[in-house]
């Protein structure tokens, strides 16, 4: 009888040691989170491998027409660097503006930077086509003008609306990663430059830059990353002649159904968005020795005359109206008729209508799977709800496995940052050669889109949730168990609350990301559920007054969301700590 | 009633406490002093089961707390830096452990409020805790650890983080409620001012040890050894060998001095070292055979007396006196102790 009592409490003691060992919790916390991207994110990427070196598919290097993948990559790196030179040629002297100066609006035009970096890219594209494209309202007004029968300026399918969009997505990015380090200098450095000696220029070159350039570079290679990983935009707006390689890899696999080719391209973009997404956070880990005590508003000044005060107009003009020009005429075109639906003949009433936005719960044509857009609107509301339920859980998971001082997080937390890397289009491919057959058959696909949402979420929602676990003093929890706090009491009473700020904007993380969607959406949502982005991709492309001013309508809607996400994010997040 | 027995524990592969052992009575308020990194705040949080020792044990009352998680222990543990939620206001902090105890709201409204009063704060009832100043958070994080009436509190540095003036004020309040309140307190510091004020008993605890424990004026009056004379910063401290063992002559730079020592005399031949209370000397006494010369470096008016510093040669460091009337900076003084006001120390510290 005592050796079966010794045999027992010897077996909790051990169970209690292996609680109480770092790095046993810290497995045990990983466990799900791994499982999860081993299945969903590692296995796909496997199968994208294995497919260029398995023979079912009589494919191998040898016969691969290699013009076929150094085309795309040539044109991929092009636009990108002409993409990234165009966005600092705005974004640098927008950091110098908003460092160096107060002007009228320069809290609104603060708040609108923040709109882009969540701003999915069909109500991008959308807006730009509302402003600039064939029914949009710089050409409707100039044929109205000058009475023209066709657009004087052809926008779309050009390889300037591609620079342009992306700009637009990305000079907030140098705005806000090049002010944050800039106004983070410490201003006494520049005094003692002047003191010694130094022109403005010198203490410009000598000093104030070198200082800035860690993070001029880690912003230039993070825009970098995003135009070179650019699907939405190249699709919508450049048109059938431009494809980047994210493109070329959806035409590959979906309309020309090459999966081995589309991936190779895969695998090669994945490996260079690998090695950007390395060396920047090598240069962010860099960035952040020469901090020193915030100044900010320190050397905040009006504009003098003359000269300064001219460029400075000039910038702020320019940052308003690449701003919130496609915004804008988005919003307000999705109101205003002024063309003529299809059929409609004679003189048409123009001018302020509900129209589209009524019309999008109507299924107009009958057809058994044409699908009313706001069945679209419902089902990216559903897997928005189930990609915020599993990033929400697996993410708390992997914030708790962080906190757990163990050497095995060093190994981990990069495998669950990879994804990050991977494109939404590489991604959906990988799904597609893996989940396209049982048990994941046609009838169930629509679970694999919140899956994958949750993928592309997930790494957002870790660096929301683990630095918030961590500010948690330890001693709390000591001090709520000293005081008769039960472990699950401590929880419920000392984490949660704190943490729940941080919950929020993983919420709305993982809301707008999963809402705006498009590129793994294209490959994995079917004809019968298709997302907002998707629905918005069909109707803007297709005739008709109607059909273009519902995609408006709902790109709009997405437009308000994801903007009221991000002001809420920007409420609730802690300060000093930027995603970039 | 507290009972600590051998306890273990290493930090980073090092042993940090070494077979701890000492026990807490009724209404005591001990105070365990150390230098920072000695291990005060770990021994602490082994006591409070925040953390498991790698050997020896913990006792109640005769019953061993080794499976007693530290939720059901009933200790109070007030935290360095305080620990206050930042999330709840200044009553709910107060009124959490009493909630953890399930007791009936009328009951935990009765018990915050005296709480409030013991503290003098009670208009501070409703303020977040992350507006009062560190005087008051550190009488909030007071008043909560002793709200849920715990059998033994713990404070660990409790005004560690204060500025001096406040330090003093709240040291008397502290005193006072804890007399007040009876509950049995092990005090940690590593200030020997503030381990004087409030402790009926200190605990030194260095090297992984407990190098010495008594009261108050025991320990100054008998130091152990010489770290013990450093840490409280006794005196001048000289170091020699011993000549002769009757009477105790130790030959130092200063020359032959005769000394009296505490329990065993220390061997022929063995090093020690010898301590110089700065407010024993005599100045200016020929009659005493302990007698040496000094030139005055410096000197400061310190309200009651004059901090002399002596430069008596290049062998030993500056020699610190206090003296009632001034003297001249370059003079030479000549100064003198009784034997039995120097006191021999080992300087070894492997005894114990």
């Amino acid at each position: 009888m005592d050796r079966i009592l010794d045999g027992d409490s010897s077996s909790v003691n051990w169970l209690k040691s292996l609680s109480r060992n770092p790095n046993w919790r810290a497995l045990a916390f990983w466990v799900l989170p791994i499982l999860f991207l081993g299945f969903f994110f590692y296995q796909p990427l496997l199968a994208l491998f294995n497919l260029l070196i398995s023979p079912e598919w009589g494919f191998s290097l040898a016969n691969l027409n290699l013009s076929k993948i150094w085309e795309p990559l040539r044109f991929t790196t092009f636009q990108a660097v002409l993409s990234t030179l165009l966005t600092l040629l705005i974004g640098l002297p927008g950091a110098w503006l908003f460092t160096h100066f107060n002007f009228p609006g320069k809290k609104i035009l603060k708040l609108l930077t923040t709109l882009p970096f969540i701003l999915p890219t069909v109500v991008v594209a959308a807006g730009f086509n509302a402003l600039l494209g064939p029914r949009g309202w710089v050409n409707l007004g100039l044929m109205a003008l000058f009475d023209l029968q066709s657009p004087p300026i052809q926008f779309l399918n050009t390889f300037g609306a591609i620079l342009t969009a992306h700009v637009f997505y990305n000079t907030t990015i140098i705005i806000r990663v090049v002010s944050s380090a800039w106004s983070q200098q410490n201003i006494r450095l520049k005094h003692a430059a002047k003191v010694l000696g130094a022109s403005p220029w010198q203490t410009f070159k000598e000093v104030t830059f070198p200082l800035l350039r860690p993070s001029v570079l880690a912003g230039t290679l993070l825009v970098f990353l995003f135009n070179f990983t650019s699907f939405g935009v190249v699709l919508m707006l450049g048109g059938p002649q431009f494809a980047t390689l994210e493109v070329e890899i959806y035409i590959q696999a979906l309309h020309l159904l090459n999966l081995p080719l589309a991936s190779a391209l895969s695998i090669l973009q994945l490996f260079i968005t690998l090695l950007i997404t390395i060396a920047h956070r090598r240069l962010s880990g860099q960035r952040d020795v020469q901090i020193s005590p915030r100044s900010q508003e320190i050397g905040l000044r009006k504009p003098k005359k003359g000269l300064e005060r001219l460029v400075v107009i000039i910038l702020v003009v320019t940052l308003f109206s690449l701003l919130v020009a496609p915004l804008a005429s988005l919003a307000l075109r999705s109101f205003i008729k002024l063309e003529a639906s299809r059929g409609e003949r004679g003189e048409i009433q123009r001018g302020f209508t509900l129209r589209y936005y009524q019309e999008l719960g109507i299924n107009r044509r009958g057809a058994l799977f044409y699908v009313p857009p706001i069945a679209a609107a419902r089902n990216s509301f559903i897997f928005a709800l189930i990609t915020i339920i599993i990033t929400g859980f697996l993410g708390l998971l992997v914030a708790y496995a962080l906190l757990q001082s163990s050497p095995i997080n060093a190994f981990l937390d990069p495998l669950l940052m990879l994804p990050l890397g991977a494109s939404a289009i590489t991604l959906g491919l990988g799904f597609i050669i893996v989940f396209n057959r049982p048990p994941f058959s046609d009838i169930n696909f629509p679970i694999l889109l919140p899956i994958a949402h949750s993928l592309v979420a997930l790494p957002f929602v870790v660096r929301t949730l683990s630095p918030a676990l961590q500010s948690i003093p330890y001693s709390l929890r000591s001090a709520a168990k000293v005081l008769g706090a039960h472990p699950f009491r401590v929880w419920l009473e000392v984490d949660l609350p704190l943490l729940k700020p941080s919950l929020l904007v993983s919420i709305i993380f993982a809301l707008t990301i999963s809402l705006g969607e498009f590129g793994a959406s294209t490959f994995l949502s079917r004809p019968e559920y298709p997302t907002l982005p998707v629905a918005i991709f069909r109707y803007i492309s297709q005739p008709g007054a109607l059909n273009y001013g519902q995609a408006l309508a709902m790109s709009t809607i997405l437009m308000t969301v994801c903007a009221g996400g991000i002001l809420l994010i920007e409420r609730l997040r802690m300060p000093g700590k930027d995603f970039f | 009633m507290l009972e600590i027995k051998n306890i273990e524990k290493t930090y980073e592969g090092k042993p940090l406490l070494k077979k701890v052992s000492f026990t807490i009575e009724e209404d005591e308020t001990v105070s365990l002093l150390g230098s920072s990194g000695s291990g005060k705040s770990t021994l602490l949080r082994i006591i409070a089961g925040l953390e498991d020792a790698e050997g020896g044990q913990v006792f109640w009352k005769g019953e061993d707390l080794a499976e007693i998680p530290a939720h059901k222990r009933h200790f109070g543990l007030m935290f360095q830096d305080y620990a206050l939620f930042p999330h709840k206001n200044v009553s709910e902090n107060i009124a959490f452990g009493l909630r953890m105890q399930n007791r009936p709201a009328e009951e935990i409204e009765q018990r915050v409020k005296e709480a409030l009063e013991t503290i003098n704060m009670v208009d501070f009832k409703d303020r977040k805790v992350t507006e009062l100043s560190g005087g008051e958070q550190q009488r909030v994080a007071l008043a909560r650890a002793l709200a849920p009436e715990p059998r033994l509190l713990m404070l660990d540095e409790p005004l560690g983080a204060l500025d001096r003036t406040l330090r003093e004020q709240l040291s008397r309040e502290l005193r006072r409620i804890l007399r007040d309140t009876k509950v049995p307190a092990i005090y940690v510091t590593h200030d020997q001012e503030e381990a004087f004020s409030i402790a009926d008993r200190l605990m030194l605890l260095h090297d992984g040890k407990i190098l010495q424990n008594g009261k108050p004026h025991e320990i100054y009056q008998h130091p152990k050894n010489v770290w013990v004379a450093k840490f409280f910063g006794l005196g001048n401290l000289i170091e020699g060998k011993v000549r002769e063992r009757s009477p105790l002559i130790v030959e130092t730079p200063l020359g032959k001095i005769e000394a009296n020592c505490d329990g065993d005399t220390p061997q022929f031949g063995e090093a020690a070292s010898l301590l110089f209370r700065p407010n024993q000397a005599c100045i200016n006494e020929a009659d005493c055979m302990n007698t040496f010369s000094g030139e005055v470096i410096d000197q400061l008016f310190q309200g009651d007396d004059y901090h002399v510093m002596l430069r008596i040669n290049e062998n030993i460091p500056l020699f610190n006196i206090r003296l009632k009337e001034p003297v001249q900076i370059g003079d030479r003084v000549k100064i003198a102790y009784h034997p039995e006001d120097i006191l021999c120390l080992s300087n070894g510290e492997n005894e114990l």
